[in-house]
């Protein structure tokens, strides 16, 4: 089975960064616990060419690269169920 | 404030500085607003180019087009963006809509990542200019408008902080209303331009105003622009252009002696004479011994000609002893014959300009201005009149137009309505009924800056040209068609009543004051 990938682009420490990076964090661990999942965050203050090359516009962007379909989430990502519906997780099959 | 303390950056978008007073505030974020089609892009590219071209870095965000279509479509006007970029003197922040994306938005979040992204390219190439096209497409986007403008005030106030001067697009819906969608004014409303694509007698014309520049100068009203493959945005500051040229007090020939006399001893150079009549009275004839007159002493003559085919004009000219074919040869004449309607006026003009900026004559005429005015509107073909009236006057050369009167005996034409002022000397040729003839008459009506003869004199053209003999005598209302023969003793009575001022030269001016 293909590995869950996901970057989260954020623009420094924000309460809305935070509060994208703790949903996650629960997502992850409770919904999530018997698959294999990388998480990356990216600062675009440290690292604005890796924004431009992902063409990142708003700030929290959560992108799930695989497994498909592609996907491109923005906002703090209020509600873990919210998010797994939008993300298609966990993987079917 | 002083006007002058706020610092102005030449745009080098051909007339726009004029009008801006010599360009955009320097520092601050302008929006340049218009409905579609109205070449917000292409100013918002323009503005970049001319300043890589005067050495300054720019950034293009672009929200809607995709950097791939813009340097493809940019080609056109000349500038190489690939290039550009290559060279480190152009950057992209490519936030246009991703085809394969589809934005979920999940909670609360602001554009922090497009704000990182536009400083770091300005900085990374030390970009002096910024454009940002167009700001509706993010708006649509993006369902919380409210965050969006909250964002791009803050991204207006870090160009401020980097010293960027910008150009921000936005949409109108409607000509004249409010500035732009969204509410956008209100975060960047100190300076605002407004490109219009105006729709008039199913006519279209760009103009371009500059609303506000904050605490300093600008030119008001609205000026007409043309794009042009090439170079791009080219303003016409028509009521910008200073009327201060040198009226100078030497005289040119006509070509036609006679004509001379009348007009106190020939045209000024500088001048512009209107000559107006109905069709088939010689006003092709006036222009071409006009040309051929200018091309005898040695003057380059350039000759302007909507109505007629060149084969035709040579033809013509032929028949009244004149060599165009020759002349031409020599280089001293060019014949430039096309059709008004197959440009816009705006472009006729630049193009007209750009013919004798490369020929340099010392003569210019234009036969007739009336086929240019079927192509536009009122105002457009009298901006297109001022605009080249003082372009050929700033060269201090001599020129000559021709206008068209609708109706055969009498009567003014519209193009002499609306143009009379402008130019310097009117000559009017008329039809006369005299006895169940059709006889021909010429009058000078007026001649700016000298006296000239007032009668309305018969003339007759042959194969050497055009012929001018003695006054009417014994017929009156031959400008108003309405004819009155007098019988000869009514004429020694009027003539013994006023004595005729002919001869003597007394120098009466009788040209209309404007």
């Amino acid at each position: 089975m293909s590995k869950i990938v996901l970057h989260l682009y954020i623009a420094g420490q924000t309460p809305r960064a935070e509060r994208a990076i703790s949903t996650l964090r629960r997502m992850i661990e409770q919904e999530l616990a018997g698959y294999e999942c990388e998480l990356t965050v990216i600062d675009v203050l440290a690292d604005p060419q890796q924004a431009e090359n992902q063409k990142i516009l708003a700030t929290p962007t959560l992108i799930k690269s695989s497994p498909p379909p592609y996907r491109r989430v923005i906002g703090d990502l209020s509600s873990v169920t919210d998010l797994l519906n939008v993300l298609n997780l966990p993987p079917q099959s | 404030m002083c006007a002058d303390q706020i610092e102005r950056l030449p745009t080098g978008i051909t007339g726009f500085d004029h009008i801006a007073n010599g360009g955009l505030p320097k520092g601050r974020t302008t929006l340049v607003s218009g409905t579609a089609g109205s070449a917000k892009t292409v100013f918002a590219a323009q503005f970049l180019a001319a300043g890589i071209k005067r050495g300054e870095p720019g950034v293009f965000v672009t929200f809607e087009e995709t950097p791939e279509a813009l340097r493809r479509n940019m080609l056109g006007f000349g500038w190489d963006i690939a290039r550009w970029e290559a060279e480190g003197k152009w950057a992209f922040v490519d936030v246009s809509p991703q085809p394969e994306e589809e934005l979920v938005e999940l909670g609360s979040y602001d554009l922090g990542a497009l704000l990182a992204r536009i400083e770091h390219a300005v900085r990374s190439i030390g970009a002096v200019r910024l454009s940002m096209d167009s700001l509706g497409a993010i708006f649509t986007r993006l369902n919380d408008s409210r965050v969006v403008r909250n964002e791009l005030l803050r991204i207006v106030s870090t160009l401020r902080r980097l010293g960027v001067t910008a150009v921000l697009t936005a949409e109108r819906t409607q000509e004249y209303g409010e500035i732009a969608r969204y509410g956008v004014e209100e975060f960047v409303s100190d300076d605002v331009v407004i490109l219009r694509n105006l729709l008039e007698d199913e006519k279209r014309r760009r103009t371009v105003e500059i609303l506000k520049f904050r605490g300093t100068s600008h030119q008001k009203g609205s000026f007409p622009f043309t794009v042009i493959p090439g170079e791009g945005i080219h303003v016409i500051p028509l009521s910008a252009i200073e009327l201060k040229q040198r009226s100078s007090s030497v005289r040119t020939t006509s070509g036609n002696t006679e004509l001379d006399r009348m007009c106190g001893g020939g045209f000024f150079r500088d001048s512009i004479v209107l000559v107006s009549g109905a069709t088939g009275t010689g006003k092709t004839l006036m222009a071409t011994t006009f040309m051929a007159a200018g091309v005898r002493q040695n003057e380059r003559s350039l000759l302007f000609a909507f109505e007629e085919s060149r084969d035709q004009l040579f033809r013509n000219a032929i028949g009244w002893g004149i060599d165009f074919e020759q002349m031409e040869r020599d280089g001293l004449l060019r014949v430039i014959c096309n059709y008004p309607e197959v440009t816009s006026l705006e472009d006729q003009l630049i193009f007209m300009k750009a013919e004798i900026d490369r020929f340099r004559p010392q003569r210019v005429a234009v036969d007739s201005l009336s086929a240019l005015e079927r192509v536009a509107t009122i105002k457009g073909f009298r901006e297109f009149v001022i605009g080249l009236t003082s372009f050929i006057k700033h060269q201090e050369m001599a020129g000559l137009y021709t206008a068209t009167t609708p109706t055969l005996l009498g009567g003014s034409s519209i193009t002499e309505a609306h143009i009379s002022t402008i130019t310097d000397s009117i000559i009017l040729l008329r039809y006369v009924e005299l006895f169940g003839e059709m006889r021909r008459g010429l009058t000078v009506l007026k001649m700016r800056g000298s006296s000239h003869d007032k009668d309305i004199r018969e003339f007759t053209i042959d194969s050497r040209g055009m012929h001018i003999g003695r006054p009417f005598r014994n017929i009156s209302g031959i400008l108003s068609g309405q004819f009155t023969h007098i019988a000869p003793s009514e004429i020694d009575r009027l003539s013994a009543m006023f004595r005729d001022d002919e001869g003597d030269e007394s120098a009466r001016d009788s040209a209309p004051t404007n």
